[in-house]
Formats: C-alpha cells, sequence, structure tokens
C-alpha cells in the first residue's frame, strides 16, 4: 500500500466580471450600482414579459381601458350622461349619432360605458390596494410570529375565507358602519371581503421563506424581528404579492359589478354594474334591448381577462420553469 | 458468460435550454466487464449523472445524444420504445441518490418492489410477492417488512429497498448514482457493504457513480475520472487513487487525506477557482486554467486525449508517458 | 501554529473564551391534535444531554458525529439561538443573559457559516449590503479606528480572500460560486470582528476541490486574527486536517474529547473507533461495522447510552473484563485517560484499548 499524493494548494483566482476602473467602495456607489442593477432586471423581466404574447394582449387591453377611464372627462359630453340633461331618443337601437344607441333616459350608452369605467377601474384597483395591504400584513404576521399569534390571525383569516362573501358584502353595504360616502364604502366592502385568500397565500409563502438560511443567519447576526421582516421576508415575499394582486383587481372588478347590480353600488354615479342594474331594472333582457347590458358587460369580461392574461405572463416570470412548457 | 455488459463510444449529450445547447458530455469512451464495478468520478457539471441517465435514455425532451450506447451489444440509442422499456430495469437499472423522494410515499414497499417485476411480466402476484421477500432477506432487510410503508423506515433502510428494487429483475448492469451520499457515515459503510456483497455472490456489473473518492476505491475495480464532460484519467482502482497520472485527479485525492497522515495535519489540499460551467468550457485542455502543471502556451491551445500513463492507465495529459511530444514543452 | 503536533505533546491552549457546563436541551414531544386532546402525551427528545465543552482562544475545534448526536443544537446553543434547558453557558468568565436585548453584543462576538452557501445569501441584496448587513444591524458607524462602513467592508471581504473588494460589491450572490459564497458568508461574519466564528459543516456542500481554499482561509483567520472556531461536522478527515481538538458525539453526550492526534490515531472510545474503522480507504471494509441506525433520542438506553451497539459488549470482551455489568446498568461522564484526553468509557477504568 503506497504512500497517499502530498497535499497541494493553489492560489484562488478571482473570476468576477472588471467593471472598468475600480471606485473606492461606497455605499452611494453601491447603491447606485444596485439601482442599476435593478432597472436592469427589470429592462429583463419585461423583455420576458414582451415574449408572452398572452402578457402582452392582456397589457394592451387593460391598457386601453385605462386611458379610456384617464380621459373620460375630456372625450364624453357629460351632458349625454345624466338623466336630466340627456337628450337622445329613448331606448333606441344604435345608429350613427349613439353608436351603442341610448338607454331608458335617452342617454348615450357609449359614453356611459366610456365614463363608467372611471369609476369601475377606480373601485378595482382601490379595493385590490386595500384588500393586499390587509391581507399581506396579516399573512405575514401570521406566518412569521408562528404560535398563538398565527392560530389567532389564520383563524380570523378562515372564518373571513369561509363567510359566504356576498351576504358579508350585503350586509356591510347596507349598514356602512363607519359611514363613509358610498364610493368609500363599497371600496371598503370589497377589500373586506377579498383579503383572505390572500393572507392564506402569503402566510405560506411567509412560513417557506422564514426558514431559509439566510434568515437565520441574519438571526444569528442578532437582527429584530422588524429588520428580519423588511429586509429579508418581506422581498422574498412580494413576487407572490404582485402575482396575486393582479388577479385580485379582476376579482374586485367583479364584486363591484355584483354589488352595483344589487343596488347597493355608489348612488348617482355611473359605473358599469350600475348600467347593468338599471338595463336589468327595466326589463333589457327580456325586452331584447341588447345595447344596453352587452356593452357593460363585455367591458367588464374584458377587463377581467386582460388582468388574468398579465397575471400569467407574471406568473411566467417569477417562475421560469413554466416558460418552458 | 463473459464479456463486455456496457460500451459508450464516443457519447455526446447535449442540454437544450434558454441560453442555447449545454454540452454536458463531450466524447466518453468507457467500457464494462461483466462482473466488473467501475468507479465514475468528477464534481459538479462534469457529466456524470447525465451518463447514468443517458444510458437509459431517462434524459429530458429536446436534449440530443451522440455516440453509442451499447448494452450487452445492443446500441439503445436506436431501440424502438418498446424495446427500450422491456430493457429498463431487466437489461441495466439505477439506483438514485436520495431514496427517500425516489419511493412512493402511499404505496407499500412491498407493492413497489413487485411493480418492476409485474411490469416486466416476468412472474404472477403471487410469484412476485415471494421474490419480494427474497430481495429483502437479500439486501438485509426482514422479509416481514414487506408490508410496510416507506416513512416506517429509515434512511439507511430505504436505500437497501432501492437497492432491492434495482435487483429485482435480474438486470446485467446496474447504476449506482451517488447511493450512499446523502447518508451517515455508519449507515453508508453498511450500504457500500452489501454492495460489495451483492456484487460479488449476484456477479453484477455496475457504474458507480459520486463525487466521493475514497468510496470508490474501496468498491471500485477499475475508476474514471471525469472532467468538464469528458474522462481524464482511468485505470485500476487503487493505481489511479494512489498514483494518480493527472493533476487533477491528484489534486482530488488529495482532498480525501488519510486519518494520521501527519503531511495533511493542518494543511488543506484543494484547487482553486471552480469546476467548469459546462456553457464556458475554457479553451484546449478544460483544466488548465486550475492546474498546477500547467505548460504556458501548449496546455491552452491542445485537446488531450487518454494517452498511456501506466499499466492498463491512461490520462488526459501533455505529462504523462505516452503523451506525444508538443513544442514548447521543457524537455 | 503551523507545525505538526507528534502525539503526546500537550497542546498551547489559550485561556477559556466560551464554556458550556452540564448542558440539556430538549424537543418537546409531538402528539397528534386528538391523541394530546385525550391525554397522550410523546417523550421528549433529549438533543443534548449533559454537555460540557471548553473553547479557547485561537483554537480550532472539531465537534464531530452522526446526524441527531446533538452537534448541530449544541453549536446553536453557543450561538444563543436555543435557550437550554438546564446547564450554563459562559463568555469569557461571565454567564450569557437570556433577553435578547442583553445578547446582542454577544452575537456580535459570535459568528455562524451555515452548510448551505446558496441559501445563507438573500439572493435579492448585493454583496455590500450582505457584508453590511451586521454592521447595520448593530449600528456600528464607524470602526474602533474611525473606520467608514465602506472601509470595514472592504476589509472584511479582503480578509476573506476576495482581492480587490471593489470588484464584488456590485454583484448577486448568483453571480459567484459556490466557493465564492462561502466566502462571502465568511466575510459578512468577519465585518463584526467576531471572537468566535461557529462553522456548521462549511465545507460539505462545496466541490471537493473547492474545499480547501476554505479549511485554508479558516486556518488563516485564526492564525492571523486569533478567532476560535468551532467546526461541527461528521466528517474526521476534515476534522484532522484542520482541528486542534476533537470531541465526538453520541446521542447528546460527548463520548470522547481531546488533542486531534491522540483522539483520531488512539481512540480510547469504543465509538471513536467504529467511526474511524469505517472511513473509506483502500483495502475493502472488512473491519467491523456497527449494526443498526444512529439511535433515536426520544429513547436513551440505561446505564452507558452506547451499550447497545457496543462492540466490546457485544464480542464478550466487555463480560471477560468484568465490566459489562457498568456497562449495561451505569451511567458515566468522561474519565479523564491522559492529559489531554477524556473518555466517557468503562474501559477506561480497567485500563484497556476499544
Amino acid at each position: 500500500m503506497s504512500k497517499m499524493p502530498e497535499p497541494i494548494m493553489t492560489e484562488p483566482e478571482l473570476t468576477a466580471p472588471v467593471m472598468g476602473e475600480p471606485d473606492p467602495v461606497t455605499p452611494e456607489r453601491a447603491n447606485r450600482l444596485a439601482w442599476a442593477r435593478r432597472r436592469r432586471s427589470l429592462a429583463t423581466y419585461w423583455k420576458t414579459f414582451r415574449k408572452s404574447r398572452q402578457g402582452m394582449v392582456g397589457l394592451c387591453i387593460l391598457g386601453f381601458f385605462v386611458v379610456l377611464a384617464l380621459t373620460a372627462p375630456y372625450i364624453v359630453d357629460l351632458t349625454q350622461i345624466a338623466p336630466a340633461t340627456a337628450d337622445g331618443p329613448i331606448l333606441h337601437p344604435p345608429t350613427a349619432g349613439y353608436p351603442l344607441g341610448t338607454d331608458n333616459f335617452g342617454r348615450n350608452v357609449l359614453s356611459m360605458v366610456v365614463y363608467g369605467s372611471r369609476i369601475s377601474l377606480l373601485i378595482g384597483f382601490t379595493a385590490t390596494v386595500g384588500a393586499m395591504a390587509i391581507g399581506s400584513s396579516m399573512g405575514i404576521a401570521a406566518g412569521y410570529f408562528g404560535g398563538r399569534t398565527d392560530t389567532i390571525l389564520s383563524a380570523i383569516t378562515n372564518w373571513f375565507l369561509v363567510l359566504p362573501w356576498i351576504v358579508l358584502a350585503i350586509v356591510l353595504a347596507t349598514v356602512n358602519p363607519f359611514h363613509l360616502p358610498d364610493l368609500g364604502n363599497i371600496i371598503l366592502v370589497i377589500a373586506i371581503t377579498s383579503w383572505a385568500g390572500t393572507a392564506r397565500l402569503v402566510r405560506a409563502q411567509t412560513l417557506s421563506v422564514k426558514e431559509r438560511t439566510y434568515v437565520e443567519r441574519s438571526r444569528a447576526l442578532g437582527s429584530g424581528n422588524w429588520h428580519l421582516v423588511t429586509r429579508h421576508v418581506l422581498p422574498n415575499v412580494m413576487p407572490v404579492i404582485y402575482a396575486n394582486t393582479v388577479l385580485m383587481v379582476a376579482i374586485a372588478i367583479l364584486s363591484e359589478a355584483a354589488l352595483s347590480f344589487l343596488g347597493l353600488g355608489p348612488a348617482n354615479t355611473v359605473s358599469w354594474g350600475t348600467i347593468l342594474q338599471e338595463s336589468y331594472d327595466n326589463g333589457a333582457l327580456t325586452a331584447g334591448y341588447w345595447w344596453w347590458f352587452l356593452p357593460p358587460g363585455i367591458a367588464i369580461v374584458l377587463v377581467a381577462l386582460s388582468v388574468t392574461l398579465c397575471g400569467y405572463a407574471l406568473d411566467e416570470i417569477l417562475n421560469p420553469r413554466l416558460r418552458d412548457r | 458468460m463473459s464479456g463486455t455488459v456496457l460500451s459508450l463510444r464516443d457519447l455526446r449529450v447535449t442540454y437544450r435550454t434558454q441560453g442555447g445547447g449545454v454540452p454536458a458530455v463531450r466524447g466518453v469512451d468507457l467500457d464494462i466487464g461483466t462482473g466488473e464495478v467501475v468507479g465514475l468520478a468528477g464534481e459538479s457539471g462534469c457529466g456524470k449523472s447525465t451518463i447514468a441517465a443517458a444510458i437509459l435514455r431517462l434524459l429530458p425532451a429536446g436534449t440530443t445524444t451522440e455516440g453509442e450506447i451499447l448494452l450487452n451489444g445492443e446500441d439503445v440509442l436506436k431501440m424502438t420504445a418498446s424495446k427500450l422499456r422491456a430493457v429498463r430495469w431487466a437489461g441495466a437499472s439505477i439506483i438514485f441518490q436520495g431514496a427517500m423522494h425516489s419511493l412512493n410515499p402511499v404505496r407499500r414497499i412491498g407493492d413497489q418492489i413487485a411493480e418492476a417485476i409485474l411490469v416486466h411480466n416476468q412472474a404472477n402476484e403471487r410469484e412476485a410477492r415471494v421474490r419480494v421477500g427474497a430481495l429483502l432477506e437479500q439486501v438485509g432487510l426482514p422479509p416481514r417488512r414487506i408490508d410496510d410503508y416507506p416513512h416506517e423506515l429509515s434512511g439507511g433502510q430505504k436505500q437497501r429497498v432501492m437497492i432491492a428494487m434495482a435487483l429485482a429483475c435480474n438486470p446485467s448492469l446496474v447504476i449506482a448514482d451517488e447511493p450512499t451520499t446523502a447518508l451517515d457515515v455508519m449507515v453508508q459503510a453498511q450500504v457500500l457493504k452489501l454492495l460489495k456483497e451483492l456484487q460479488h455472490d449476484l456477479g453484477l456489473s455496475m457504474i458507480f457513480i459520486t463525487h466521493d473518492l475514497s468510496v470508490l476505491v474501496e468498491v471500485s475495480n477499475r475508476l474514471a475520472i471525469m472532467y468538464a464532460g469528458k474522462i481524464i484519467e482511468d485505470g485500476p482502482a487503487d493505481l489511479v487513487f494512489h498514483h494518480a497520472a493527472h493533476p487533477y485527479t491528484k489534486a482530488l485525492a488529495a482532498a480525501f487525506p488519510e486519518i494520521g497522515d501527519l503531511r495533511f495535519r493542518r494543511k488543506p489540499s484543494g484547487l482553486g477557482g471552480d469546476p467548469p460551467d459546462p456553457q464556458n468550457v475554457p479553451s484546449g485542455c478544460a483544466f488548465h486554467p486550475r492546474c498546477p502543471e500547467r505548460v504556458d502556451g501548449v496546455c491552452e491551445g491542445i485537446e488531450p486525449e487518454l494517452w498511456v500513463a501506466g499499466e492498463n492507465s491512461h490520462a488526459a495529459c501533455v505529462h504523462v508517458s505516452g503523451a506525444p511530444a508538443f513544442e514548447g514543452m521543457p524537455a | 501554529m503551523t507545525e505538526t503536533l507528534a502525539a503526546g505533546e500537550p497542546l498551547d491552549l489559550g485561556p477559556p473564551v466560551v464554556e458550556i457546563r452540564d448542558l440539556e436541551i430538549n424537543f418537546k414531544g409531538r402528539v397528534g391534535f386528538v391523541a394530546g386532546l385525550g391525554g397522550r402525551s410523546a417523550p421528549d427528545a433529549k438533543a443534548v444531554d449533559g454537555v460540557s465543552l471548553t473553547l479557547h482562544e485561537g483554537e480550532v475545534l472539531a465537534l464531530a458525529g452522526e446526524s441527531g448526536c446533538g452537534k448541530t443544537t449544541t453549536a446553536r446553543a453557543i450561538m444563543g439561538l436555543i435557550a437550554p434547558n438546564a446547564g450554563q453557558i459562559f463568555f469569557e468568565g461571565e454567564p450569557l443573559p437570556t433577553s435578547t436585548r442583553a445578547l446582542r453584543p454577544y452575537r456580535r462576538a459570535v459568528q455562524m457559516v451555515f452548510q448551505d452557501p446558496t441559501g445563507s445569501l438573500n439572493p435579492r441584496s448585493t454583496i455590500y449590503e450582505i457584508v453590511a448587513e451586521g454592521l447595520r444591524i448593530h449600528k456600528i458607524t464607524s470602526g474602533p479606528n474611525g473606520e467608514t462602513e465602506e472601509e470595514l467592508v472592504a476589509r472584511a471581504l479582503s480578509r476573506a480572500g476576495m482581492r480587490p473588494p471593489e470588484r464584488f460589491v456590485a454583484l448577486y450572490p448568483h453571480e459567484l460560486s459556490g466557493g465564492q459564497r462561502q466566502r462571502i458568508v465568511i466575510a459578512s461574519a468577519l465585518a463584526l470582528d467576531p471572537k468566535i466564528i461557529v462553522a456548521d459543516e462549511p465545507v460539505s456542500n462545496l466541490d471537493a476541490s473547492v474545499r480547501g481554499e476554505i479549511l485554508a482561509l479558516l486556518l488563516k483567520l485564526r492564525d492571523d486574527l486569533k478567532i476560535s472556531i468551532l467546526i461541527v461536522t461528521h466528517d474526521l478527515g476534515l476534522a484532522w486536517t484542520v482541528a486542534d481538538r476533537v470531541a465526538v458525539m453520541y446521542l447528546g453526550r460527548i463520548v470522547e474529547v481531546g488533542p486531534t492526534e491522540l483522539v483520531l490515531q488512539h481512540p480510547r472510545h469504543p465509538y471513536t473507533k467504529a467511526l474511524l474503522d469505517v472511513v473509506p480507504e483502500a483495502g475493502g471494509i472488512s473491519r467491523p461495522i456497527l449494526h443498526g441506525e444512529p439511535p433515536d433520542p426520544t429513547k436513551i438506553p440505561t446505564g452507558c447510552r452506547f451499550h447497545p451497539r457496543c462492540p466490546i459488549v457485544a464480542s464478550g470482551r466487555a463480560k471477560e473484563l468484568g465490566i459489562e455489568d457498568r456497562c449495561t446498568g451505569e451511567d458515566l461522564g468522561l474519565q479523564p485517560t491522559g492529559s489531554e484526553n477524556f473518555a466517557a468509557c468503562h474501559l477506561v477504568d480497567v485500563n484497556q484499548l476499544p
């Protein structure tokens, strides 16, 4: 049995890319570079997003509606959408002057749909932000602290999940516990009835991130809870939150439509849901006034669809394994 | 029956990824005779696990495999789907790394072992059960555990079940891909001992794939060392480990020092740099950026082949005796 | 300290830095919800069951054993990450406080290097942010000689072998190799000027050819900066390469401890000998191998906890020597076997080798 080889040691060669003349190490420079890299990675995300046909279609449709909503006050003749001042023929099918016909007050349906996009999208986005904020906080708190906090918060989450949302929504909308103006109330109602699903998702992701070694290492360094949550947990839970936010918009818009349809929507405002409600109340379905109820319905479907398509594309970005399928 | 069980001829495997083709294996020749154990060693990115999957055509869709894989004389790459299915497990079987994940947690282990036998129509259910009992005994598990679920077994026991599964259809070749890496040292020793005994009793041919060179010296007759998709040294196990010809093998062997060897006391042995990324293999001899015996001007331009380095051993290095003389080499 | 020592020469150990005495850590037994309601409870797992150990200044101590022996739990307790159920931990002579706030200065002095270099680095942080994180947590804005944060970061990176540091600060972890990532983890530990580094399997996830440079780095840190290093590992070859002393653990106890040359070349405990016997080397696996699996910490045997698997008992030699009754009935702690060696085995009393 012969001897083993001698120990060998070579100098490690550093294989980092050289980035020009190395400046002295400063936090500002590191910060600047970090931002430059974030912009570059955003550019990569955008490039991947562009490749997804679904995502681009969704984005275009959504963009179209957002532009519509923003420019509505300038392109819509406001007199044509108020019952008192509308002067079109009553319940008239589409003509040249009224491409989508008129409703029971003689209002221009096209103008109504265009103008209604403002409220519908506003409610959709705002309620989503609210739901995400509540859901994410609950989810992260439950997942991070665990123990009794988790038990209590999860119980609350599950309660909200299990409760039929339409019942809760009706009650809250009617009672208006915080005496908010109608619009505010509707946003609150939708936020309150939609946050639970997000909370569960975020809690699951938090549980997984919490176990990662870099979190433990940070704790070993002596960091407190606030530092851990904001610097380590939150940035790694954000992808899940983003993906979920996008889908929440669809849910929020559909919820608004449903609530307005039931008559609980903001009074005296034009939104797609209220158009649908009025058309239904005036028997548009049985009488066949298709130009009245179809356009707002299609608009709702299109926005929800566009948002879902964007969600699929985002999913592919965040989960690269899906890309090659 | 003597002869060659497995013969790889100029095997090249290229994965398809978003960034282009990744050449994981770049031309490998290997022979395994009946009853022989060949150890295949290397670090991450060298291609050894790719070879294991390639033999039974288990690589992901889109991967290009070129060359020949002759299993008992027949080229696996040219087999029809039905012939391939017959060969998988009955011709050659695999023991995977991480047995915990390879067993279906909701089925009894007896059923899982029997599955291979039944799929290959080698027996009916009753006979299969008898055979499974015999297999369990062979791997050192009491036959009454045939109806246990995987979670009732320990890590070492699960690995024994994997070995039993691999033997179920009497294959001519067993491919062991890192079979002991996830196990404790004591359990590892038990499993290695078992594999040696089985190999000896059943006359199995084996490819033993691992990064742990010291384990290979225990079990293999011959060693083949891989680096960046190619075999850079091969020969009798003892010779390659203790009298390595290739500088990489020397460094790899030195990373597993013998306890009691005072030369290694407080003298860790290692190489600078990292195993190369398969997408970015250095020119010429792939090892030259990290090689302590590099000859500047020669090594980055030459593509070394397995030249004779000793008795029955070869190494792909310009320094070995069988290498041709290149310009620029010191006298 | 790079001279090799022949067996038997006393080690030149500095003053003690961390000392643990009679440490006990239990993990509660878990039962299903319904069973729990029914009043059933599961036995606790005694992960650490009476461990006493001293880490000296400038020493490299290897804590070795198989999975489930309690070595990682002991290391976490030394880090202050787990509160012990019994026993005490002393740092530079003073017992450790219990509150998180009071533990902060201790957390600066003791840093940890984990097994997985990739998981240890937040993929969304730059190298600069990772190395500076410790400084920011402890609100250290300037060094003892007036250095700025950036200078401290640069110095830590240099000490960890990442030179020049400017090249690395703006990179993300995924752009580095495994060995480089582990160096970053070490750099982030060094930024706080620790007295102790606890390394839990620091090289087992790295390629074999890359391990040497990380081990050489740890030795260099010990030589240059007098940092004490506690390495938790299952690999006795690693202990042979870098450790001054080795402590072998089994089922929550230290069964043998002493200078590396003595423990790994002349073991006095049958378990240590068994571990050494199975280290793979050419020659075939004909040596005796222990039967069974690493045992269950909820069911600790009576007497010497190793006796069910002990080859001395199984072969009858214990009976011949007349110690079998003590092996099965009498629990024991570490007995001195020389000036520096200790082993928890009844063979020591009859002056026999395993």
